[in-house]
């Protein structure tokens, strides 16, 4: 007995070193480290401080013969260096960048957009067992070593992204939810795991991504390709998924905070109060994880963790009717500080519409401007640096505000942009329209069109055709995969040339499918989705593309690989459709099932038992005496009384 | 209800009004795409042209060419899959000004709330029906009619509910909720409940065909009242063309009905706030829906907005009518297979078939000729194409009497009487199974046609009295029962006529009719033309056996 107890003691003891260690080494970092920099990596800091004014003063330069006439800008130079600067830490195994960009749209409405960078130095691929994790979240660590996964890709999005009014989205992304995952190519039963990693996704995430099954996954061959570095891409290590009926909601919001290293105490994260997150027009948040490159030779691979959340106020909704934004009246919260644990905490403002402050204001002023190129188009950024206390001024505190100067708001042009609508009329057959607009003056080029549509549509292929400016437009590649009853969708891949400043249109006939009667939702009247079909492209640039990427480009320009210097990546989603299938009464079957139930029941059951049943006349029970009297004759052996 | 209890937009609502009371109609098309936008719509707008097969003399329209502007409001949450819409026509005079104004202050105010959950559609639409039917044929790019429309560039995913606004002043005594469809098709009962409900609630006084209710139901007077409301229902119903707006989304299966504001003499008005917040209430409700409104009855009639009689009660009264035909088929039945007492030769195939094919080549002449011989009749005679129209049906109509007297010439040697117990069973078979099948889509035309048919083929043998039976054929013939049913509908409307006006308005009603079918797709004039006519002229023929 004593062997377990004391064996107990030594577990217990075991847990309270290890908690203490675990206590010292998470304390470490953050008083310490402030000295520990100043002290030891002073030079480094130096160094790091001195880089970023130069390079401002650079940026800055070309600049002034433009527009800004910079008494500020010769003001910032003499900024003293602030000397506790929490940004260059030695080489550590993990980083953590976060940032905020925000766009004003032309129609008022304003778009938000974050993004929280965590790169790790490991490789779950070596089979080292990996068990410290410090800033990458342990859960989705686990999940990646468990499943062998070697890219991630999860969206939840509410609403649908307005091309035409707001242009193109950073990070594109459908309706529902979205998920699609590379596996290593050491997995051998690539569905097991892609069923086995859904469910615990779904627990992660309290989505309903485990209605992700067979029926609606897909494996596309060519739309998505891996993002990050990758040796191989045959993509039957490839599963795509689309949920576009999920709701996105508070419980999907908290778990996604949880995984940031800060949470939601501190930095930008601050900010994402789901009261006004969810009073928006379109709110998108994702998670994708995939190898990047270590350092420039790229002989190492680190994982990258992007968090994404998307946010889309709208002016109308937003009450008064004046055209202003802050950060107060988009979040209901200020900035006081940065996340301590983060290596560069910045947000930008988009100003490229606004080089003479004609359009809006904006207050406080910041000198610091910034340059990337984002979708093909070359922008300008103001930035405010979070990790600088000058940003948060006297009040300490930070407050951003936007106020127009003018009311005008019209329609937009992007290059391209798509839309789909079920045609017809009637529950037998119908058509789906796929129209995707190249807004283009002169350049034509290739889409690649992602159809994944549920089994009971019945695609007609036969009636597939694609037609561009009334004539007919063969596509280069098609690749159909037909549905099985109740086992896959139809996937419908192809590749089609978009003629310069046209709408190509996909046509494809369909049967509605009569299901059978326990397979129809519990609302079935409400009618059955289809999820956004995908539109990838490679999009003419305006401007030509940056390729050498440096550290000083802001993360939401790095995003998509680009291969030709003069265009870039870009997905657009279409709407999902919302089809009516032939649907039964269902009160009629209740109605029989429940009549012929009693009628059986008491009608037939009553007949049944009078036919069957044999009649006896049954004497009344002896009494005791006579009960004991017989006792005793049997005994006797004597017929009893 | 925020459109009330908010003083500013009630105030804006109001300056939007009378700003509206000058003339706009006649559509200013440029004007309304501002409006919209400048309210945070996403604004399209859609054009259309159609030649009509010929001139339509009650709208005065012959080639219609015109611009739908709508405007959509993107509900917040969801993804364009589900979308409601708001009609208001708007045609040439400003009889619909203040509802395009009233819809326009809706968008404003609907636009700043955040709980939609479908988009909205604010739809104006020109040249009423035939801008309604361009619309929805771009909308679910289908072309029944041969429409000439410029495709759609916004939509909003599947319509699930759609009311149309007709209001002619900005102040109205009651409001009428139209429900009768192209082909008779009504829209689910729950939606006119929604309405009946909602004037309950706010204190409108609500009317369905444009009569109020009555509270004394065992009064003799109250339940002629209530009978003489539903007989309206199914005289509006029969004549198969859509009685509003809204009649073409029920093609769509989109539960639609027209709102109609009423301005009569009565002391108590509404102001249109009220109306405003009587369609903000309707439509918070549609918006709330999970499902199509499938709830409840597709198939019914409404003696009062708050009785309705459901299909399980009226159909009986058909059945009794169709049984009639079946037992008289049985009853030929056994005559025919039972030996004849005088030896006779069994009558021919084409005797039979000679009949059939001639009654329906009658009937395809009647459905063709009329269109295709407009442009001749017009240059012979001094006639409009209408009216050219019009005189050739009924001269077809009238030539077809006069068939089966030639008929018999044609055909060697004499009926038999075992040929017409054929014939009339064949044509008794035929009348049955056409009457039921109308009766299944549209009740009221198939009730009204059972009425007048089911005695002709109960009673007509060659051996009735000639000229008697043939002057009470003619009068239970189609022609004569949509003329009684116009003298019926004008003294149900208390508007009776002189028979001067009453031929004119038959004549009206002819054209009409035609025009739907060619316009909007209406069966009824198909369906008189081709199948109802010709199995009249069987039983023609029976009478005149030889």
């Amino acid at each position: 007995m004593a062997a377990p107890r004391c064996s107990r003691c030594a577990c217990l003891l075991l847990v309270f070193i290890y908690s203490l260690y675990v206590v010292v080494i998470s304390e470490e970092p953050t008083p310490g480290n402030e000295q520990h920099a100043s002290v030891v990596e002073n030079p480094q800091t130096a160094a790091e401080t001195e880089k970023q004014p130069t390079e401002e003063r650079r940026w800055e330069a070309t600049q002034v013969d433009e527009t800004v006439p910079d008494d500020a800008a010769a003001n910032k130079q003499d900024l003293p260096v602030p000397d506790s600067v929490l940004t260059s830490t030695p080489p550590l195994k993990d980083e953590f960048q976060e940032e905020l960009v925000i766009r004003p749209l032309h129609s008022g409405d304003i778009y938000a957009s974050f993004q929280f960078r965590t790169v790790w130095e490991t490789d779950f691929t070596r089979g080292s067992k990996v068990s410290h994790y410090r800033l990458f979240p342990k859960s989705l660590g686990q999940v990646i070593s468990k499943f062998s996964v070697r890219e991630l890709h999860i969206s939840f999005t509410q609403g649908y992204w307005r091309t035409m009014q707001w242009g193109q989205p950073y990070l594109p992304s459908p309706p529902g939810a979205e998920l699609w995952v590379w596996f290593q190519d050491t997995v051998t039963d690539v569905d097991a795991t892609w069923k086995e990693l859904t469910n615990v996704l779904s627990g992660i995430f309290c989505a309903s991504l485990n209605f992700i099954d067979s029926t609606n996954t897909v494996e596309p061959s060519a739309s998505f390709k891996p993002l990050g570095i990758a040796n191989g891409t045959d993509h039957r290590f490839l599963r795509y998924a689309t949920l576009p009926r999920e709701i996105v909601c508070t419980e999907n919001l908290t778990p996604w905070k949880k995984l940031l290293p800060c949470g939601s105490k501190a930095g930008l994260a601050v900010l994402l109060k789901s009261e006004k997150l969810f009073h928006s027009s379109f709110h998108s948040q994702a998670v994708h994880i995939r190898p990047v490159c270590q350092d420039e030779p790229c002989k190492a691979t680190s994982l990258e963790l992007r968090q994404t959340l998307n946010v889309v106020f709208d002016l109308h909704a937003s009450g008064q009717g004046k055209r202003e934004w802050s950060l107060f009246k988009m979040f209901s919260r200020t900035l006081t500080e940065a996340c301590p644990l983060a290596s560069s905490s910045k947000i930008y403002i988009d100003v490229t519409d606004n080089p003479e402050e004609d359009q809006f204001e904006l207050s406080p002023a910041t000198h610091l401007l910034s340059q990337a190129v984002v979708l093909g188009d070359r922008r300008t950024f103001s930035v405010y640096d979070l990790t600088q206390q000058v940003t948060f001024g006297t009040v300490r505190s930070l407050n951003v505000l936007i106020r127009w100067k003018s009311t005008e708001g019209d329609m937009l042009r992007p290059l391209l942009h798509a839309e789909r609508y079920v045609a017809g009329y009637g529950l037998q057959t119908g058509e789906i329209h796929t129209l995707m607009y190249n807004n283009h003056p002169f350049r034509s080029f290739p889409v690649l069109l992602l159809d994944s549509v549920p089994w009971y549509l019945r695609l007609y292929v036969h009636t597939l055709t694609v037609t561009s400016k009334g004539k007919d437009n063969k596509p280069s590649y098609i690749h159909y995969q037909p549905s099985k009853d109740r086992m896959r969708p139809h996937l419908l891949e192809m590749l089609v040339q978009l003629p310069p400043h046209s709408v190509t249109e996909v046509t494809v006939q369909f049967e509605r499918a009569l299901l059978k009667w326990t397979e129809y939702t519990p609302d079935p009247n409400h009618g059955f989705y289809v999820g956004s079909s995908v539109v990838s492209a490679l999009v003419p640039s305006t401007v030509a593309m940056n390729t050498n990427i440096t550290k000083e480009q802001p993360l939401f320009s790095t995003f998509f690989p680009t291969k030709e210097e003069s265009s870039y990546f870009i997905r657009v989603y279409t709407e999902p459709l919302l089809v009516n299938l032939p649907t039964p009464d269902f009160s009629m079957p209740y109605n029989v099932i429940c009549l012929t139930c009693t009628v059986v029941a008491v009608g037939y059951g009553s007949l049944y038992n009078l036919l069957t049943r044999s009649f006896q006349v049954e004497e009344p029970n002896p009494g005791l005496a006579k009960r004991i009297a017989n006792v005793i004759r049997r005994m006797r052996g004597v017929p009893p009384l | 209800m925020g459109l009330l209890s908010d003083p500013n937009r009630r105030r804006a609502l109001i300056n939007l009004l009378t700003r509206l009371n000058a003339p706009i109609c006649g559509m200013p098309v440029d004007w309304l795409v501002k409006t919209m936008q400048a309210q945070g719509l996403e604004v399209f707008t859609q054009s259309f042209s159609r030649t009509l097969p010929f001139p339509d003399e009650n709208k005065e329209r012959y080639i219609v060419k015109g611009t739908n502007v709508y405007g959509i409001l993107r509900a917040p949450r969801a993804p364009r899959t589900e979308a409601l819409v708001l009609s208001a026509p708007c045609s040439p005079g400003d009889n619909n000004n203040q509802a395009v104004g009233l819809l326009l202050g809706l968008a404003h105010y609907f636009r700043s709330q955040v709980f939609w959950a479908k988009d909205i559609i604010f739809l104006v639409n020109e040249h009423d029906l035939i801008g309604m039917q361009a619309w929805l044929e771009s909308y679910h790019h289908t072309n029944t009619t041969g429409m000439d429309w410029s495709p759609l560039q916004g939509r909003g995913g599947s319509i699930q509910a759609a009311l149309s606004l007709e209001l002619s002043s900005d102040v109205i005594t009651s409001l009428d909720i139209i429900l009768e469809g192209l082909n008779g098709q009504l829209p689910n009962l729950d939606l006119a409940n929604l309405f009946y409900a909602f004037c309950q609630k706010i204190g409108v006084l609500c009317t369905i065909q444009g009569r109020l209710q009555r509270n004394d139901w065992d009064s003799v007077s109250g339940y002629s009242h209530a009978v003489q409301t539903m007989m309206l229902m199914v005289m509006k119903q029969a004549s198969g063309r859509p009685w509003g707006d809204h009649g073409l989304f029920l093609r769509y299966h989109i539960e639609a009905a027209t709102i109609k504001g009423i301005n009569s003499f009565r002391q108590y008005k509404t102001d249109i706030t009220t109306v405003g917040r009587l369609l903000e209430g309707m439509f918070r409700k549609l918006n709330n829906l999970l499902e199509r409104l499938h709830q409840s009855y597709f198939f019914y009639l409404m003696p009062s907005l708050s009785h309705f009689v459901s299909i399980g009660y009226y159909m009986p009264a058909f059945g009794l009518l169709a049984v009639i035909l079946l037992l008289r088929a049985l009853d030929l039945w056994v005559q025919l297979v039972s030996p004849p007492a005088v030896a006779q030769s069994s009558p021919g195939v084409l005797s039979v078939l000679t009949p059939l094919v001639i009654s329906h080549l009658t009937g395809a002449a009647l459905y063709i000729l009329p269109t295709r011989f407009q442009e001749i009749a017009v240059e012979h005679f001094p006639v409009s194409e209408t009216e050219a129209v019009v005189l050739t049906a009924i001269a077809v109509y009238t030539a077809g009497l006069a068939l089966p007297h030639n008929t018999h010439r044609l055909l060697s040697g004499e009926g038999t009487e075992q040929g017409w117990r054929v014939l009339k069973l064949v044509a008794v078979l035929y009348l049955a199974v056409l009457l039921g099948c109308t009766a299944l889509i549209n009740f009221s035309l198939g009730f009204i046609l059972a009425l007048t048919l089911v005695p002709v083929a109960a009673f007509v043998t060659p051996h009735v009295p000639k000229t008697l039976s043939a002057v009470v054929l003619v009068i239970l013939s189609p022609a004569f029962t949509l003329l009684f049913s116009v003298f019926f509908f004008q003294e149900l409307e208390e508007m009776p006529v002189s028979f001067q006006d009453g031929w004119l308005l038959y004549l009206s009603v002819i054209s009409q009719g035609i025009l739907d079918h060619y316009l909007y797709g209406s069966l009824v004039y198909p369906l008189i033309a081709l199948m109802v006519y010709p199995c009249w002229l069987l039983f023609w023929n029976i009478l005149f056996w030889k």
